[in-house]
């Protein structure tokens, strides 16, 4: 039921594969955790890779939204990886698909990130 | 997931109800229930997605928001297959719930809030919400018609 999260770094960019279930009690807490782990670390480039995601509610929608304010205030950048069709339908419902960049090649993905 | 065979598309069933402690558990048991319920109910994957996420929604509402998590405070769940409809009722003990005052999610100044889009994916996944004040409480009542047109994305 839970959410499992692993973490690798290509070309200065950490990637974060997530599968399961983002839900209230679930996976929230623990992309929130990651998150702000990565940014205490000062790895700022981050992109979460959905592919594995079969489950989103309201509040994984919400934390997906805090991650990508936070990263983004502290001057890095949150984008996200392999959407599957449900989470892609859900931030079109909820208009948050423009908001996040959405990738769906992890080459071009990590390409498109600012390199210093 | 549980599948059953054999059960004709929209067949009635009587009401089953559901008193349930304010946790977490509760959400994924009602959640799971309306899963079940639906697919017994013969409506393809997508609905049933959407059903038992409603559902869930509305059950994260009544345990966070009405009871906040108060293990004095139960919530109960309703699931009911009318023959043409599924009917499900969640209510809460809490303080009660004002639709009208709900922002609007989609609003471009609420975009990048936290929270606050609940109540708008249930109205997005359902053909029919109610809203009743209980005293003290909120009962949301969820319908989804069967055979009607897909609703939501």
């Amino acid at each position: 039921m839970s959410m499992k999260i692993s973490t690798r770094q290509v070309d200065g960019v950490t990637i974060l594969d997530l599968g399961g279930r983002i839900t209230l009690g679930e996976g929230s807490v623990q992309l929130r955790d990651s998150v702000r782990d990565l940014l205490a670390k000062g790895q700022k480039k981050i992109l979460l890779n959905l592919g594995d995601v079969n489950y989103i509610d309201s509040s994984g929608i919400g934390e997906l939204v805090s991650a990508y304010t936070t990263v983004r205030n502290q001057g890095g950048e949150l984008k996200l990886l392999n959407l599957t069709r449900k989470v892609h339908d859900l931030l079109q419902i909820t208009k948050l698909y423009t908001v996040f960049d959405v990738k769906d090649d992890e080459a071009s993905a990590i390409a498109s990130y600012a390199h210093a | 997931m549980r599948t059953e065979e054999g059960h004709l598309t929209g067949q009635p069933e009587k009401r089953v109800t559901y008193t349930l402690d304010s946790s977490l558990d509760s959400v994924n048991k009602v959640e799971q229930t309306a899963e079940q319920m639906a697919r017994k109910a013969g409506v393809d994957d997508d609905e049933i997605f959407r059903i038992s996420m409603a559902v869930r929604e509305a059950a994260v509402n009544a345990v966070l928001h009405g009871n906040a998590y108060d293990p004095e405070k139960r919530m109960t769940a309703s699931f009911e297959n009318t023959g043409s409809s599924l009917v499900i009722r969640i209510t809460d003990e809490g303080k009660g719930l004002d639709p009208a005052t709900l922002p609007d999610p989609l609003a471009p100044e609420n975009l990048l809030r936290g929270s606050g889009r609940g109540i708008f994916l249930i109205r997005s996944f359902m053909d029919e919400v109610h809203f009743k004040q209980l005293h003290p409480g909120t009962e949301l009542t969820l319908i989804k018609h069967l055979g009607a047109a897909p609703s939501g994305a």
